[in-house]
């Protein structure tokens, strides 16, 4: 940050879409709750129909912001030093769903280690065990719970396909990029493309696990401990595939256009740095979740 | 509008300001969202107090006389989301984003239209909020930690609500503190070297970084309360192989570091102010640095000394107990630090300086009373009684919102270039001295005594000592109309305020003219 290397830092005019976000969050936060409320009413209310109302101002909003942002970096107006707001931004971002994904994992472990050996009478609660739930056995995957619902565990067969899947993503997208700062755009297009389908097929038969989960194993969100985890776990990493599977086509579709240099391309590192993060969640969660 | 515009458009409009409405709606400006933050900090200290009002009546006798107990627990449990989420985080953000591009040169914060969002959403999260008041069943009464079950199992239908809106505050927090982290990391003007940062910057740096990592954690607890309330999870209930206990661990893994997030900023003004009315720089710069991120890893390993009582294996309770006596080191360090910095000073006594000396004396009270609860045998007396409740206040109160006014009084002639009614001033704090006082002291007494919290209704035995404490309490409130009353008097006029403002203060934004213009430092300042 010298002051020869010092460019204008731009500060936009004034913007609609931050407070039309905020409005969007409002609907958003307001219908889900409202939905969830309801749920297990005779009479549905609008809830459902405020968070679609919602996620549709968002979307706009987000299209808005974002053409925005691509019309001004497209003529010129960000400076280095404005890249590097957008990355640092970017990287602290993940490290915030990083600590969202902790506290989750952390659910899991809390309760494998402590709560369920505890529960069968481990440490100093050898009196819980006897008298509140004597029946029960501490093992995981915890398929008997104290209170007596049961279930099958899931098997790890599918998953490590899965596994395979998301790790050949993430180095095709790695070649996307290499193509990209090579200039080399008939790699970068297929890579990407490649990337995308892999991570579509991966939501895919994430999917047919769950149906596989409720319909064969009688797996379910509400069995115990061992589906609570379960199905946050995979269900939010599955959430986040998706997210990332959304910037990517989207950077996909910008690619198309011809936009991003092998210089500047922040929208794509910004992309690519999502997968990568994905998928070493995805690393953990196999681990954690299906084969431990 | 965010239509592409050249640089150069700029620089021939530079003080241009868009007026009505739209200004405030779509705004890029820190200064604009730094007062939008702070005005509406201030509007919710107010909502908030009214209902610490509405539990100081009812405790004012024994019995129940005003409100249900249903009631009570919906004051208690709003009143405390209110006034951390409300008011105190948004209040030092506000500070944040009018303060810090001024500190270290920057034309603005690193990315302007998030942070106009960051504002946006908090108006809507607690519309939702508030709302919840006046639905059937009424709104959250679990506490503002709400712990499971009482979230979950014993929580009334809104709580889906409660939950959503605690989501979007989130997602508000986390991008005003990514903002703020990029801003000082990525916006420093030249010759702006770390160690040369004002404090207000450093420790708000490190709030910044408090905060990225535990809200996140905080959207994960509440999660899974949604879950086990509407969708049958049990992550909180013991027959499905859960613990209620986990909720406290992982809820304190946050709330624990976010106590800190509340009080790291009120370091950083008060840093700022004495040394400006002692005339001396601050005395040990580099160890006060030190000392904030040492407390700020420390936030990360104490979060069990919340639940002594909830049963733990000794040894995690040991751990616990050191770790959390650890942070009255450095802690200690910065009382130390500023009493030094007063020492041999040419001191004057300004209404800033009046609220931060009240800040090092209350704040350290509240400090010590933390020690005291930090011991474990002695928090199984001390746990859910009122001295624990004595003992937050006198951090967060007299510690966290008087270095907030105090802030507001020390900054409050830069932004509107008038000097505020110093007399005023003095009798604002004088009573908010006085009472803060007559209101949390004797709190110590009836909590040890036995007196537990959040109860409407109380033994015999308190009925002086909360006779006592609920006219301090009103009285507290009432001194709090004299600051509305100061500010909107310095809004409108009052003696020019020079560009220095205050004789010993230093810094980059003491350079700029008072009141600040709507751009500063388009191009960066040379720092020597």
């Amino acid at each position: 940050m010298n002051n020869e290397s010092y460019q204008k830092y731009y500060v936009p005019d004034q913007s609609p879409w931050p407070i039309v976000g905020a409005v969007a969050l409002f609907f958003i936060a307001m219908g889900a709750g409202l939905f969830v409320m309801d749920m297990d009413k005779e009479q549905s209310g609008w809830g459902g129909y405020m968070l679609l109302l919602g996620i549709a101002i968002l979307f706009f909003m987000l299209y808005g912001w974002f053409k925005n942002v691509v019309d001004e970096s497209m003529s010129g107006l960000y400076s280095a030093q404005m890249d590097r707001s957008f990355k640092q931004g970017m990287s602290w971002f993940i490290v915030s769903e990083i600590m969202f994904f902790a506290a989750l994992f952390g659910a899991l472990f809390y309760a494998r280690m402590i709560a369920i050996p505890w529960l069968g009478g481990a440490s100093n609660n050898e009196m819980t065990g006897a008298i509140l739930w004597p029946d029960f056995s501490a093992v995981w995957p915890l398929l008997t719970t104290p209170g007596g619902t049961e279930t099958q565990a899931m098997g790890w067969g599918l998953p490590a396909i899965n596994t395979t899947i998301l790790v050949i993503s993430s180095i095709t997208l790695h070649f996307a990029h290499t193509g990209l700062e090579q200039n080399k755009r008939k790699q970068l297009t297929t890579m990407l493309l490649v990337t995308l389908i892999l991570g579509v097929i991966f939501l895919g038969l994430q999917g047919y696990e769950y149906v596989h989960a409720y319909r064969d194993l009688g797996l379910r969100l509400d069995s115990g401990i061992y589906g609570n985890t379960f199905f946050i776990l995979t269900g939010f990493h599955g959430i986040h595939v998706a997210l990332g599977a959304i910037i990517l086509f989207f950077v996909f579709l910008r690619v198309l256009k011809g936009h991003f240099t092998p210089e500047k391309h922040f929208a794509f590192q910004a992309g690519a740095w999502y997968w990568h993060f994905v998928d070493v969640v995805w690393l953990i969660v196999f681990f954690v979740v299906y084969v431990l | 509008m965010s239509t592409v515009t050249t640089a150069d458009h700029h620089d021939e409009h530079h003080d241009h300001k868009p007026t009505g409405i739209k200004r405030w709606l779509f705004t890029t400006n820190h200064k604009d969202i730094g007062s939008m933050y702070l005005i509406f900090a201030l509007v919710m200290f107010f909502i908030g107090g009214a209902m610490a009002m509405v539990i100081r009546l009812e405790l004012f006798q024994p019995g129940l006389q005003f409100v249900d107990p249903q009631f009570f627990n919906q004051m208690t449990t709003v009143h405390g989301l209110i006034m951390v989420f409300g008011a105190v985080m948004p209040a030092f953000t506000g500070l944040a984003n009018w303060m810090i591009p001024m500190m270290i040169g920057a034309p603005d914060m690193a990315l302007p239209r998030m942070n106009n969002w960051s504002f946006w959403i908090l108006p809507f999260a607690f519309l939702i909020l508030l709302i919840t008041l006046f639905m059937p069943g009424g709104g959250p009464d679990f506490g503002w930690t709400f712990y499971a079950p009482l979230s979950t199992t014993y929580s009334n239908d809104t709580t889906a609500l409660f939950v959503f809106s605690v989501h979007i505050m989130g997602i508000s927090s986390i991008m005003g503190a990514i903002n703020v982290i990029v801003t000082i990391v990525n916006m420093r003007a030249p010759g702006m070297t770390w160690m040369k940062m004002p404090l207000f910057v450093w420790t708000w740096l490190i709030t910044a970084f408090l905060l990225i990592m535990v809200m996140p954690v905080l959207a994960g607890v509440v999660t899974m309360v949604l879950t086990d309330k509407y969708f049958a999870t049990s992550f909180f209930d013991a027959a499905g192989g859960g613990d209620p206990v986990l909720f406290q661990h992982i809820f304190w893994f946050f709330g624990h570091p976010e106590v800190y997030i509340m009080i790291l900023p009120a370091f950083g003004i008060v840093s700022a102010i004495v040394p400006t009315f002692a005339r001396k720089k601050l005395f040990g710069y580099a160890s006060m640095v030190y000392a904030t991120a040492s407390i700020a890893i420390l936030s990360f390993l104490v979060w069990a000394h919340h639940m002594f009582t909830t049963g733990m294996p000794v040894f995690a309770t040991l751990f616990f107990m050191y770790t959390t006596m650890l942070i009255a080191v450095p802690t200690g360090v910065k009382v130390f630090n500023w009493v030094a910095t007063m020492w041999r000073g040419a001191m004057t006594f300004e209404v800033p300086m009046m609220f931060a000396l009240a800040f090092i004396v209350l704040f350290t009270i509240g400090g010590l009373s933390g020690v005291m609860l930090a011991i474990t045998p002695a928090d199984f007396q001390y746990h859910d009684t009122y001295f624990v409740v004595a003992h937050f206040h006198y951090v967060l109160v007299s510690g966290a919102v008087f270095s907030i006014v105090a802030a507001a009084y020390y900054w409050l002639p830069k932004w509107t270039g008038h000097m505020y009614d110093e007399k005023l001033g003095q009798l604002h704090f004088w009573c908010s001295l006085i009472s803060v006082n007559l209101l949390f002291f004797p709190m110590h007494f009836v909590g040890l005594a036995g007196m537990p919290r959040r109860i409407p209704d109380y033994a015999l035995q308190f009925a002086d000592f909360n006779a006592f404490i609920s006219v301090g309490g009103f009285l507290f409130g009432l001194s709090q109309l004299i600051f509305v009353w100061v500010i909107i008097k310095c809004a409108r006029g009052g003696e020019k305020a020079t560009a220095q403002v205050w004789e010993g203060a230093e810094g980059l934004e003491w350079e700029v003219p008072s009141p600040a213009p709507y751009h500063t430092f388009g191009t960066p300042p040379q720092i020597k």
